[in-house]
């Protein structure tokens, strides 16, 4: 799947059969060539409109925003915005609430779901096909339906408005344990063999021979966790009203209902919020894609 | 004999207990954690959902009355109809854009790379930016939009502040943020389709838009009804973009099922009432998914039988 953006596009550049127009082949090759980027270079542009607003707007001078005709290129760039941002916010504490969940939630996806995918790939014992399906059943479960029982789980267990309440839900989940398990399926059996034929434990065998050929899997482990831990909003939304225990998403939310007008502000907020995940984005942009077509693929 | 029989039998169970702790000892973090956030809360949610509670007094049992009650709600059936237009607009608009963009970017030419990158990347922007970018770029004085407007001559429209706008514009930012992913399925769909299925199209005198809807078109039609099911079952679950831009307003017409239930279990702490409706949506999502794959299933058959 990490070869999707590699391999060739074949039917669009095969050749026409020579005999018929030997002559105008090259001529529709290029039109054809130039008519996909009538098509591309707007719907492209129309995409990243939103981000150069953001970006932009963040460094706007206040004074120029409000005004009427609104004009979209600032006269000057000020880091103003940034600067009211930190002074008058917690976003830093946001922002390192935010980083905790999503490093706790990838560590723990790590571990705990490679060690269930591997237990359901390849070890043979009591209830393991039960609880498999158990498992699998419950990707039907619409979160909408946990909201309640799982904040009163959560409020008598005592960690609503902590960062608990935001960090539990991340610890392992279904896609998780299914990517591993297809993962681990898909390894020769003779790998591990040899090392237990040698008096290696099933841990030690995992954790020295087969942990380490996991890469790939887990990088898309980790994206997928990074992806819905650091941008959920529903959640935390419910679980945690204490300020001191936001998440930057959570933040940067009440932030937008308390500072209505305040647009450089609130862009700057959003634009510490996103650059992240856009950073990320753009250099393991190949990660993401195979992380987005196994999530789909899955179904 | 008798004890040597005996021993190969306890030390068959031994082996069994010895397999069961090992592959428990893999497994059961992970399978707690999950079960006993979905299993576990989901049975409570029905439990729940038979009762009347507020989260603090002694819940009273009311049996099917909270479900007897969805069926009188004006406000529910008002949130289901926002959900279902909400639905009719994004579902089909990111399936087509998503197939569009697919068939698009499924190709080697210059400056393709980047092309991807613009248009992926809004998946990864969170729901919270969403709301702050919308209500900038919508708003109806300063807005970015409507000064295009302006400058084609067009009027101004009122977008998140008009009642009957307000949720093409959701739905508009949310088919931006989730086109990346019906590509992205279509993209690697399209490049499992043999080349040789084209080329014989097109020795068989097929043109370019023939060959597209006759032979590729059918053939990625199981990942059409996954991404249908997938993003229906996303659009009925919408909630967070509504929060973020407009609280289900201008008056009331954004709210959805789900902003509905959030607010019934959250604000008015009608935890049983709320259960209630959230086992309306999973029914209502359950049925929806296994008619469509049914259906799916009984027109593959007749066509290939």
């Amino acid at each position: 799947m990490t070869a999707l953006i590699d391999r060739p596009a074949a039917p669009e550049n095969s050749e026409r059969p020579e005999t018929t127009r030997t002559l105008t082949v090259p001529h529709r090759k290029r039109r054809r060539r130039s008519w996909i980027h009538v098509v591309l270079v707007p719907v492209a542009l129309l995409f990243s409109v939103p981000f150069v607003q953001m970006f932009l707007t963040s460094l706007t001078p206040e004074s120029e925003i409000n005004t009427f005709p609104p004009s979209f290129i600032p006269s000057r760039l000020t880091l103003d915005g940034y600067a009211k941002l930190f002074a008058e916010s917690d976003i830093l504490l946001w922002l390192g609430n935010s980083i905790i969940v999503s490093v706790i939630g990838i560590a723990s996806h790590i571990v705990l779901c490679s060690l269930a995918g591997y237990g359901f790939a390849r070890l043979r014992f009591a209830g393991r096909s039960a609880s498999f399906l158990m498992i699998i059943a419950t990707i039907m479960i619409p979160t909408q339906l946990l909201m309640v029982p799982t904040y009163v789980m959560f409020a008598r267990v005592g960690i609503i408005d902590t960062l608990g309440a935001a960090i539990v839900p991340w610890l392992a989940s279904v896609f998780g344990i299914f990517l591993m398990r297809q993962f681990f399926l898909s390894l020769p059996a003779e790998l591990e063999e040899a090392a237990l034929l040698d008096g290696c434990s099933r841990f030690g065998t995992f954790w020295r021979i087969i942990f380490p050929l996991a890469r790939p899997a887990l990088a898309t482990l980790a994206i997928f966790t990074l992806l819905g831990s650091w941008n959920d909003l529903v959640w935390p939304l419910i679980a945690i009203n204490d300020p001191h225990a936001f998440t930057v998403q959570l933040g940067i939310t009440n932030f937008q209902g308390a500072r209505r007008t305040d647009w450089s502000l609130l862009m700057a907020s959003n634009v510490i919020a996103t650059l992240p995940l856009i950073v990320f984005f753009v250099f393991a942009q190949r990660q993401f894609i195979a992380t987005m077509t196994f999530s789909g693929v899955k179904g | 004999m008798t004890s040597a029989a005996a021993g190969r039998a306890r030390s068959i169970r031994a082996r069994r207990l010895r397999d069961a702790a090992t592959g428990w000892g893999f497994i059961g973090p992970a399978t707690i954690i999950v079960l006993g956030l979905t299993i576990f809360p989901a049975i409570w949610a029905f439990l729940l959902s038979l009762q009347k509670w507020d989260g603090f007094s002694a819940p009273e049992w009311v049996g099917g009355a909270n479900y007897a009650a969805m069926v009188a709600d004006a406000d529910l059936g008002e949130a289901v109809v926002h959900t279902l237009l909400y639905t009719a607009m994004f579902v089909p608009a990111s399936v087509l854009l998503g197939l569009g963009l697919a068939v698009a970017l499924n190709r080697r030419v210059v400056l393709i790379g980047v092309y991807r990158t613009l248009i992926f990347l809004p998946f990864v922007v969170s729901a919270a930016a969403t709301g702050i970018l919308t209500t900038y770029l919508f708003n109806p004085q300063f807005g970015l939009v409507n000064s295009a407007l302006r400058v084609l001559g067009l009027p101004q429209q009122g977008w998140l502040e008009d009642p009957s706008q307000a949720m093409l514009v959701i739905a508009i930012m949310s088919v931006w943020g989730q086109a990346a992913l019906t590509t992205v399925i279509y993209l690697a769909a399209l490049q499992d389709i043999p080349a040789e299925l084209a080329e014989a199209a097109k020795v068989d005198g097929a043109n370019r838009w023939q060959t597209f809807w006759r032979v590729i078109f059918p053939q990625l039609a199981p990942v059409t009804v996954f991404v249908t099911i997938w993003q229906s079952i996303q659009a009925i679950q919408l909630f967070d973009v509504v929060y973020t831009t407009t609280r289900g307003g201008p008056l009331g017409a954004t709210e959805t099922i789900v902003y509905y239930l959030w607010n019934a279990a959250f604000r008015e702490l009608e935890f049983g009432y709320a259960s209630a409706v959230a086992y309306g949506l999973f029914a209502v999502t359950l049925v929806i998914t296994i008619v469509v794959v049914v259906q799916q299933r009984r027109s593959a058959e007749g066509v290939t039988p």
